[in-house]
């Protein structure tokens, strides 16, 4: 299968701060990727190598076979930054023509816009649209010049659930068409909607790059808080953290958990279990298997 | 290529349009100030009548220049869109030039207002051939300041380089004889003027619409203020490309 873009142990820094550690990672022809990770994590840094933004400070980046800062391999590319501010004084289809005017064979306009929703708003000005209007001109615009290759970072950011799911289906059909979408979320329900493979990044570093079941399960952590005087030693704890006279309890398999606590007997109250965050779990992971080790020896 | 350019300067210009009172902006002081001090003062002399519309035109063309091409320049390095056009398949100079075409065509409609009232109350008198060859003098006169404009908006947050191109365009502007003609500014005045690129520029404008000889030093120090300002902002566009893009 063809690569359309590749990082070879790229790294970023700005200043002190190691935004992007070595990662390497393949993007082939007809994928749908989900890059995931806590804020912070290093994926939009490693976006804007793709997109020719940044340079890596070491390692190398590819587009098409290229290097992504020559302006004939972004041909091919369509990009949604997370933060798109629009220029408010101009008109949706002003700014649709314009974003165009830069491919040799766009979409047409209305077309582009009735696949986003936003057929009705081509005469309005950017200004007078709401949140999940201009996000999603701002996805639109990444479609526009009809890309092998989409970069899209955080779009849903800022849309109801149902212009959510519609924004996904547009996504979904891009792929089936035989397009390649690498888009980037916090939220692991919108990695398992769209993407068949599953990139976690932490750290600036690549933590896991499986298919989203196998991620699932990773990044599946529960958190279990009570108040306890003391507890004894419980199974599958990943790590835990005493905090407000509180316990809690990390652990991928909570019913199990609690089935071995009730039955050792030891005194507790008010009993929780819920989610982690995905900035939680990664701590977790990356914090206890550093204790593990130390544990054994 | 052209296209490319065409959609930028097209682009650029709308956003101006949108906002008129930026042309406004540069626009009216001139046109009132026609009215205010050249129509009473100077109107019933068609050679100090034409030269005051000539430094007038040029007040407002440099206000276009100076003060539009900085605000617009660090006012677009703050927003997010900025970044994003450069993930689009061009390299910088279509944005660049649209950028020039577009402070051109500001600037050339922000003379318009002075040349009416010149023509309807004054006695001012020109041949299309000498405003042809004004509006020439006017934009190679622009030059530095379209410059400065860049450099200033490279450099400096939207809020200071709004301030710091209006700390420099009203003394340029009086220092070079563009409110007052030179002759009658006061003495140490007088001295400094030869040396700012406002004073160069209205020299080769007054040549242009009315004839009077330029000085020497005026022409020579406009030439070195365009060198000067060219190689300030090619470096102060690298120093910004280096702190964003590399």
């Amino acid at each position: 299968m063809t690569i359309l873009a590749r990082a070879v142990e790229a790294g970023r820094r700005y200043g002190d701060v190691l935004a992007l550690d070595r990662v390497s990672l393949d993007i082939r022809a007809g994928e749908l990727v989900g890059l995931l990770g806590p804020n912070g994590a290093g994926k939009s840094t490693l976006i804007n190598l793709f997109v020719g933004l940044r340079r890596p400070s070491s390692g190398t980046v590819e587009l098409l076979g290229g290097s992504p800062t020559d302006p004939a391999r972004r041909r091919a590319i369509g990009m949604t930054p997370q933060e798109t501010g629009l220029p408010e004084s101009l008109r949706v289809g002003e700014i649709v023509d314009f974003v165009s005017a830069h491919f040799p064979d766009p979409v047409e306009r209305g077309e582009l816009l009735a696949r986003f929703g936003l057929e009705d708003l081509a005469r309005r000005q950017v200004g007078g649209l709401s949140g999940g209007q201009r996000r999603r001109l701002a996805v639109a615009l990444a479609f526009a010049g009809r890309p092998r290759l989409v970069f899209l970072d955080e779009p849903t950011t800022g849309l109801d659930v149902e212009a959510r799911r519609t924004l996904w289906d547009g996504i979904r059909s891009f792929q089936q068409e035989g397009g390649t979408v690498l888009v980037t979320s916090h939220y692991l329900e919108e990695i398992e909607a769209l993407a068949e493979r599953v990139v976690v990044i932490g750290h600036g570093r690549v933590l896991a790059d499986d298919t989203v079941a196998a991620v699932r399960d990773f990044v599946g952590v529960r958190k279990v808080s009570l108040t306890a005087a003391d507890l004894p030693e419980l199974p599958g704890v990943l790590g835990s953290e005493h905090r407000d006279g509180r316990i809690e309890l990390l652990t991928t398999d909570p019913d199990r958990l609690v089935v071995e606590l009730v039955r050792s007997g030891a005194p507790f109250s008010g009993l929780e279990i819920r989610p982690t965050t995905l900035e939680e779990a990664f701590l977790a992971l990356t914090a206890t298997s550093g204790q593990k080790e130390t544990a054994h020896a | 290529m052209p296209s490319l350019v065409a959609a930028h300067t097209r682009y650029l210009l709308l956003e101006q349009i949108r906002v008129p009172i930026g042309l406004l902006a540069s626009s009216l002081f001139p046109a009132v100030s026609m009215v205010a001090f050249v129509v009473p003062f100077a109107g019933q002399d068609p050679v100090a009548a034409t030269t005051a519309t000539g430094s007038l035109m040029f007040f407002g063309a440099m206000s276009a220049a100076l003060i539009g091409l900085a605000v617009s320049v660090s006012q677009d390095r703050e927003l997010p869109w900025n970044p994003y056009l450069r993930t689009l398949p061009a390299g910088p100079f279509p944005r660049f030039a649209g950028r020039m075409l577009s402070t051109l065509a500001v600037m050339l409609v922000s003379v318009v207002p002075v040349i009416v009232v010149a023509a309807l109350f004054t006695e001012a008198t020109i041949t299309p051939g000498r405003l042809l060859l004004g509006l020439g003098a006017l934009i190679a006169g622009s030059v530095p300041f379209m410059l400065m404009g860049l450099l200033i908006g490279l450099l400096l947050s939207s809020k200071a380089a709004m301030a710091v191109a209006q700390v420099l365009f009203f003394p340029m502007a009086i220092v070079g004889g563009l409110l007052l003609p030179p002759q009658i500014l006061p003495g140490f005045v007088q001295v400094v003027s030869p040396y700012v690129p406002t004073r160069g520029a209205a020299e080769l404008i007054w040549w242009a619409v009315a004839g009077t000889a330029p000085g020497t030093v005026p022409l020579v120090m406009l030439a070195v203020w365009t060198a000067a300002t060219a190689v300030a902002a090619a470096w102060a566009y690298r120093r910004d490309e280096g702190r964003r893009f590399s």
